[in-house]
């Protein structure tokens, strides 16, 4: 045999330590907490699929943030989006199928993200910032204003999906809902996992660090953001359009700076840069609040304020970026 | 034969400062010349001139006959106009084979791709594999970059460089921070560059110029002062005047 030939070359070159194998742990993880959660709160399957939405949105802060290093303040503008596309589907042109809904709010999603990603990127560093910002409460006003469409202030309501693959209907207790976001985030997630490896999340973790010599490869930054930015939108629409699903109703305070804001800390309390990170910061973030604001709803803020001034204090790279850190030293001893 | 590459009296000037003044040149392929010159005498500015990543105030710059002014950097890279950089600029957390990888990938036009990653690409391996070994990254190859010393770096900045296979290629200082030892591993890279590309080295290092040009060309103050032979720029009286400091009493003189 030709060990020169490149098949054979392949084979020589030893593998990453971590690939394949871990990201079936991961799905394996996601899937068994998903089981922990319907066995530990059957009650209240409407926050954890509430949390499954946000979660997806948080994944979509973090393509954009954590991968390409564009900072954001405005994203619950792709999560609004696409939870307005899916609402609108459904209550104004009676398009009720759950996965139909779904794929209109993945559709709004990365309108919304390609609208969002022309403006942003126009800007650099803190000028991104107020751009993000100015584009989520732009969205807002306009779903504010057209009420016949969006009904306004008082939320977009007569959503009212079929069942499932006609058979499994939306009942009280939101089981079909949170199976719905369980497999979602699962195929998501899977998603994600490529295209995190792909030659094209590659390029995007080249631009975070540096955007000189990516173009000195002779590839375009813009068109290479742009594109993460739709990706972004699609992941931020689907989530959105669970939570049109999960709640039949769609409010304006899903295109809002404050859901903006929350999102950025959930994954800077996760880890930026790491799908992980953005999940276990949305799972502890609300799952916390939803603790704590029932023991002591006064002082809820106040406790979560302290939580994270002692994350970014003491671990920087938030819960998963520091645990994984911690781990990648005991083993390298 | 034709150039591939020509430069028609490019100028810029920051402030007051004319960095480049007026600079001429023309590049056959695989012609390999030296681009020396004092410190602060405006080579990495001419460079960053015909690359994109300056504006100049006025010349022209050709690649293959087609002109270049108004292009952005990348588009200069995707025609066949490559550099490397003076002070290194890499990925800190990528791995040297993960930096290959992506400039292989891009020369071919698979950056864009969303699935499949470059571990299960035999021929990409292979060619990263081939790089590895000529700049002698072998052993680094799969350490993040942060982590490897600078001298290795310089070298992964050299294979980036011939990794995207360029018609023209300007190499910004490449020994500067390699340890004398490793200094014949870039002269071998070099020695195996493509017969037809165009090479313009800035360095330092005279044996290093001496082993490599077949041209000389120095700047001093923003000004070609000469061009020509490897054997006759230490004869040159103006070379040595300017290798001397005199050059800046001359300019406040005029
Ligand atoms: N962006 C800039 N703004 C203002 N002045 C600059 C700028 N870049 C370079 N200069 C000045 O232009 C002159 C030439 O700099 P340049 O870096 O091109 O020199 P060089 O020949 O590459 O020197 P070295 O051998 O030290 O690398 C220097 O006086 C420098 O201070
Ligand atoms: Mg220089």
């Amino acid at each position: 045999m030709d060990a020169n030939h490149p098949a054979n070359v392949a084979a020589q070159i030893a593998r990453p330590r971590f690939s394949a194998s871990a990201d079936w742990i991961g799905l394996a993880a996601i899937f068994a907490s998903a089981v922990v959660g319907y066995l530990l709160f059957p009650n209240n399957l409407a926050l954890l699929t509430r949390v499954i939405g946000i979660v997806m949105l948080v994944l979509s802060v973090d393509l954009v943030t954590g991968f390409c290093g564009v900072a954001t303040l405005g994203h619950a503008a792709l999560f609004g989006a696409g939870a307005y596309a899916a609402g609108i589907a459904a209550a104004h042109f009676g398009i009720t199928d759950p996965i139909a809904m779904i794929a209109a709010g993945a559709a709004g999603g990365a309108v919304a993200g390609l609208i969002s990603g022309l403006v942003v990127l126009r800007g650099h560093g803190l000028g991104q910032l107020v751009l993000s910002i100015a584009i989520v409460n732009l969205f807002h006003e306009a779903a504010n204003k057209v009420a016949s469409w969006t009904g306004g202030s008082d939320g977009l309501t007569d959503i009212a999906p079929s069942p499932l693959f006609g058979v499994f209907a939306f009942d009280l207790w939101g089981r079909t809902a949170y199976v719905l976001g369980i497999a979602l985030l699962v195929i998501v997630f899977f998603l994600l996992q490529r295209l995190s490896r792909s030659p094209f999340g590659m390029l995007c973790r080249g631009i975070r660090q540096d955007p000189i010599r990516v173009a000195a490869m002779g590839a375009s930054v813009r068109k290479t953001l742009l594109k993460m930015y739709i990706i972004s939108g699609m992941v931020a629409g689907v989530g959105g359009g669970l939570n049109a699903i999960s709640t039949q109703v769609v409010g304006l305070d899903s295109l809002s700076f404050t859901l903006s804001a929350q999102a950025l800390v959930m994954l800077v309390l996760g880890g930026t840069g790491s799908l992980y990170g953005a999940i276990i910061g949305t799972v502890v973030f609300m799952l916390f609040e939803d603790f704590v604001s029932a023991a002591n709803p006064f002082h809820w803020l106040t406790i979560m304020g302290a939580l994270l001034v002692g994350v970014v204090l003491f671990a920087p790279r938030g819960i998963f970026g520091t645990a994984a850190q911690l781990f990648d030293r005991r083993r390298r001893r | 034969m034709s150039a591939v590459f020509e430069v028609e009296r490019l100028s810029k000037a920051f402030g007051g400062l004319a960095v480049t003044q007026a600079v001429s040149l023309a590049m056959a392929p695989g012609d390999r010349v030296a681009l020396i010159g004092p410190n602060g005498a405006g080579k990495t500015t001419f460079v960053n001139l015909v690359t994109g990543h300056l504006k100049p105030d006025s010349g022209v710059v050709r690649l293959a006959g087609e002109q270049l002014n108004g292009m952005n950097p990348m588009q200069r890279v995707q025609r066949g106009l490559v550099r490397s950089f003076q002070v290194t600029r890499l990925f800190p957390e990528m791995t040297p084979r993960e930096h290959l990888a992506l400039a292989v990938l891009q020369r071919q036009g698979r950056t864009g791709r969303l699935f499949g990653t470059f571990w299960s690409m035999p021929e990409v391996l292979e060619e990263i594999e081939v790089l590895l070994r000529t700049l002698g990254l072998e052993a680094a190859a799969d350490r993040k970059v942060a982590e490897i010393a600078y001298g290795q770096q310089r070298l992964l900045e050299i294979a980036l460089a011939l990794a995207l296979r360029p018609k023209v290629l300007l190499l910004d200082e490449p020994a500067a921070g390699v340890p004398q030892s490793e200094t014949p591993r870039i002269e071998s890279a070099l020695a195996g560059l493509p017969a037809d590309l165009a090479v313009l080295m800035i360095e330092h290092d005279m044996d290093l110029v001496f082993r490599f040009a077949k041209r000389v060309i120095v700047l001093a103050a923003g000004t070609i002062i000469f061009d020509g032979a490897p054997g006759d720029v230490t004869k040159d009286a103006r070379v040595r005047e300017a290798y001397l400091g005199s050059y800046a009493d001359d300019r406040s003189a005029a």
